[in-house]
């Protein structure tokens, strides 16, 4: 007995796992904190876009000796404007631009990795590197998550009302439009962040999938930020502890217990889930 | 001029090339029919979903020593069905479920991947491998990409209707169900055939751009079709090509061509392209 | 109540009234970046304690009047004035509420009916957007006024479609704006909320404010309304309803076709 104990309790004797897995909290609640505005609007794509198109970024500022969040940074603006030159330039749907400009700036950093080897790994671009993340990086992932932390607290109501009716915002007062190129912001900021934590392709999960999650187990908005907050920072606390035993793929491991808790909620939730619909259901049927 | 000749061909006494030339060629152009399809409906996302789904079916396949097309097969059509299944029993929107489910499937593949033992190289399912293409692997790529191709060559305008309307298709008794879910299955078809030759990641921008291209230059869909073929083809052998003098990512390659292709399609398109567009602007009588 | 005008405006584009304490629409064109002009040249003047629609059909140009009063579109000529003030300014000053078409709201955003209403006051709250005291008494107060105090902890897609609406009009309420908007408030509505909205909207305007409805039904309003503005592209009339609808106008306006 006291021996699995002493396993279980190997991950925190080490630096490195204790800093990843902080770290790794810190990101996944920042991101869950935006995932709760992002599900509700449709635009869970902008989130898998945006952690696709700063890829080059990323690259340049490797190849650069650059810091990283400035370079994915500006490739998120590059994205951000041709996504809008295109959606109103030209008749293509919504969602064939975002793919087609998030795909070619992806496919632009990947060109770059493959051609300078030595100062870019793909591999931890397209599944990030907790493990072994720099001091240096962390700083980086520190500074931004704080930055939007303290932003995202201050302003979460306007930030809904403006969610939520964008007409009423703006009429009681609001500045809409600078509210959110602050979200755009925050969201390129943080898709940095879960960038270094889960790679590229699983940055979606970490800003779609606690939010979701929480949206089936409140009907009030403060609430559900702080279950997604709260599922987020566990999740990924414990997908960084995990993966210690599963030597890797820590982004693997954090979105899959994501995913977990998501199918859970929706099994089992007490309002929205599927088994209390259906009681729901027989109830009512049996009534008539 | 010989210069140039020589550029194009030289690559081509190398019989890998050759074989890596074939196998992009005949991925994109089953890729470029599909993207029509898609880039109508609004599709871009479920190509996405899907083409990242597959991986944690490919692993499987490994594990259980089946053909990995049939695994990729499996899990890319899954996840299609299990967002379907998802959103009709929940109030989370669509994109947002998508998003889930293929992100938790991408990791779940991720973690799985890590505890096996494999000779499969995670890259290279990732990205391709298609200089590396053996001729098994291009008969089977033909045999997968060919038959999918004429299935929807075949039912090209049953398909066309039901992505035009739903409703109409209904009216007029074609079976929409089965045409949905064969759309479904011959997207996910597509995915697999193109596994060998840019990977589960990059095939996203094979089935957006040239459709998105071709809808630029032309009003008539049968046109959009050989448009988006020949564009696909043609950028197809060029990035392969272009890959070989650089040294760089071939799928990359490939797919910053057609993306160069789009580019200027947007540019220059005569109908609907941005300078025409600005000239229309100019013009003083609206509505003409 | 009904201010009536002598000598309404059946052409008012030329000539502007001039009216300093409501909202006030002169020689307004709209064109959007792609070239379409939506409204030219229009021009309506309208004082509080008047209930107006605002009238025309699918694609006149309404949405775009309302969003030039609502200061999302930036007119190419001419101007609109609320109380006197200039849009922007209107806006921070909490002069004016909208009550959205029911399609347009999520009705499965996870906010509860008085938190809807709550977001009325954010415009007067601090940068907290904490309420305070008087901020949840004049929350409880809109709430009861349409009658939905039971209903606060309610989601908002657990309401009926009369009470959906209530909802929105407490949360116009609750902002203490001058000026309601509100857009095609009557589509998808029983007879019997539409007339408990009517019998709401009354006794706001006796108490002074001014409510300005988009609507292409025409069947309620010569009951309730006492002014209309008849659009088309341009302003084709504006005046006391009486004026305004007769049949010859809507036929200008409709194009023959007299809907009811």
């Amino acid at each position: 007995m006291s021996a699995l104990v002493a396993e279980l309790a190997v991950p925190f004797a080490y630096d490195y796992m204790l800093k990843a897995m902080w770290v790794s909290a810190l990101v996944g609640g920042v991101c869950a904190f935006l995932s709760a505005y992002l599900t509700l609007k449709g635009w869970s794509l902008m989130g898998d876009a945006l952690g696709h198109s700063i890829v080059p970024g990323v690259a340049a500022a490797a190849i650069l000796g650059a810091p990283f969040a400035v370079g994915a940074f500006l490739a998120g603006i590059l994205a951000a404007a041709a996504m809008q030159a295109v959606r109103l330039k030209s008749r293509l749907r919504e969602d064939a631009v975002i793919g087609l400009v998030f795909t070619t700036l992806f496919a632009l950093g990947l060109l770059m990795a493959s051609i300078w080897p030595t100062s870019v790994s793909v591999q931890t671009i397209v599944l990030g590197n907790i493990l072994a993340i720099s001091d240096e990086d962390v700083v980086q992932v520190v500074i931004i998550a704080a930055v939007s932390l303290a932003v995202l607290v201050l302003k979460w109501k306007d930030l809904m009302a403006v969610f939520f009716d964008e007409t009423h915002a703006r009429s009681i007062g609001l500045n809409v439009r600078a509210l959110k190129i602050t979200f755009f912001t925050l969201l390129a900021a943080c898709t940095v962040a879960a960038l270094q934590t889960v790679g590229a392709c699983l940055v979606i999960a970490m800003v779609v999938t606690p939010g979701a999650t929480a949206y089936l187990l409140t009907d009030r908005f403060g609430r559900l930020i702080v279950i997604s907050v709260a599922l987020g920072a566990a999740t990924s606390f414990a997908g960084a502890y995990v993966s210690y035993f599963l030597d890797g793929a820590t982004g693997g491991v954090i979105v899959t217990l994501q995913t977990l808790v998501f199918l859970l909620a929706f099994v089992f939730a007490p309002k929205h889930g599927m088994l209390a619909t259906r009681r729901r259901r027989i109830a009512t049927e049996a009534a008539a | 001029m010989t210069g140039l000749i020589d550029w194009l061909t030289v690559p081509l006494a190398y019989p890998f090339m050759q074989r890596a030339l074939v196998v992009s060629v005949m991925v994109a152009a089953v890729c470029a029919v599909l993207s029509c399809y898609l880039v109508l409906k609004g599709w871009s996302l479920i190509g996405d979903a899907i083409s990242h789904a597959v991986l944690p079916g490919i692993v499987v396949a490994y594990v259980v020593n089946l053909p990995l097309a049939v695994g990729a097969f499996a899990a890319g059509l899954g996840c299609a069905l299990f967002t379907g299944y998802l959103k009709a029993h929940s109030r989370v929107k669509e994109d947002t479920v998508m998003g889930i489910v293929f992100s938790g499937m991408f990791g779940l593949g991720l973690v799985l991947f890590t505890r096996i033992e494999t000779d499969q190289h995670l890259m290279h399912i990732l990205f391709g491998n298609v200089l590396g293409v053996t001729p098994r692997d291009l008969a089977e790529t033909a045999l997968v990409a060919g038959g999918t191709l004429i299935v929807v060559l075949l039912r090209r305008r049953d398909l066309l209707l039901y992505c035009f309307d739903v409703n109409h298709a209904r009216a007029i008794g074609l079976p929409v169900g089965l045409l949905h879910y064969g759309l479904l299955v011959l997207l996910a078809l597509t995915i697999v055939s193109a596994l060998k030759a840019v990977g589960i990641i990059l095939v996203i921008a094979m089935l957006i751009a040239p459709g998105a291209t071709a809808y630029l230059l032309t009003n008539s869909f049968e046109r959009m079709l050989a448009i988006a073929t020949a564009m696909a083809v043609v950028s197809a052998a060029l990035g392969t090509v272009v890959s070989f003098h650089i040294d760089g990512a071939t799928g990359a390659c490939i797919v910053l061509t057609q993306a160069a292709f789009f580019a200027a399609a947007f540019l220059f398109a005569p109908g609907h392209g941005l300078l025409r567009r600005r000239r229309m602007a100019a013009d003083p009588e609206p509505g003409s | 109540m009904n201010v009536a005008r002598p000598g309404a405006e059946i052409a008012p584009t030329a000539t502007v009234p001039a009216a300093g304490d409501g909202i006030l629409v002169s020689n307004l064109t709209v064109t959007y970046p792609n070239g379409f002009t939506a409204v030219s040249d229009a021009g309506f003047a309208l004082d509080p304690g008047t209930i107006c629609a605002l009238v025309g059909p699918n694609g006149s140009g309404k949405s775009t009047v309302f969003k030039a009063i609502m200061g999302f579109v930036e007119p190419s000529t001419g101007e609109v004035r609320l109380m006197g003030l200039p849009v922007e300014q209107a806006l921070k000053q909490n002069l004016v509420a909208y009550v959205p078409q029911s399609e347009e709201v999520d009705w499965n955003f996870p906010v509860l009916v008085e938190t809807v209403v709550t977001m009325g006051r954010y415009g007067h709250m601090n940068f907290l957007r904490i309420p305070s005291r008087s901020d949840r008494a004049k929350v409880d107060e809109a709430l009861a006024r349409v009658g939905m105090s039971a209903f606060r902890h309610r989601q908002i897609g657990e309401l009926s479609g009369g009470q959906r609406k209530r909802v929105f009009l407490a949360r116009a309420l609750a902002q203490e704006a001058r000026i309601i908007l509100l857009d095609e408030p009557f589509t998808g509505v029983d007879v019997n909320t539409e007339a408990a909205i009517v019998a709401l909207l009354r006794e706001l305007r006796r108490d002074g404010h001014l409510i300005l409805i988009s609507t292409h039904d025409l069947g309620s309003v010569p009951e309730f309304c006492d002014r209309v503005v008849l659009i088309n592209r341009t302003v084709l009339a504006a005046g006391p309803t009486a004026e305004v609808f007769t049949h010859a106008n809507l036929e200008r306006a409709f194009g023959g076709r007299d809907r009811t």
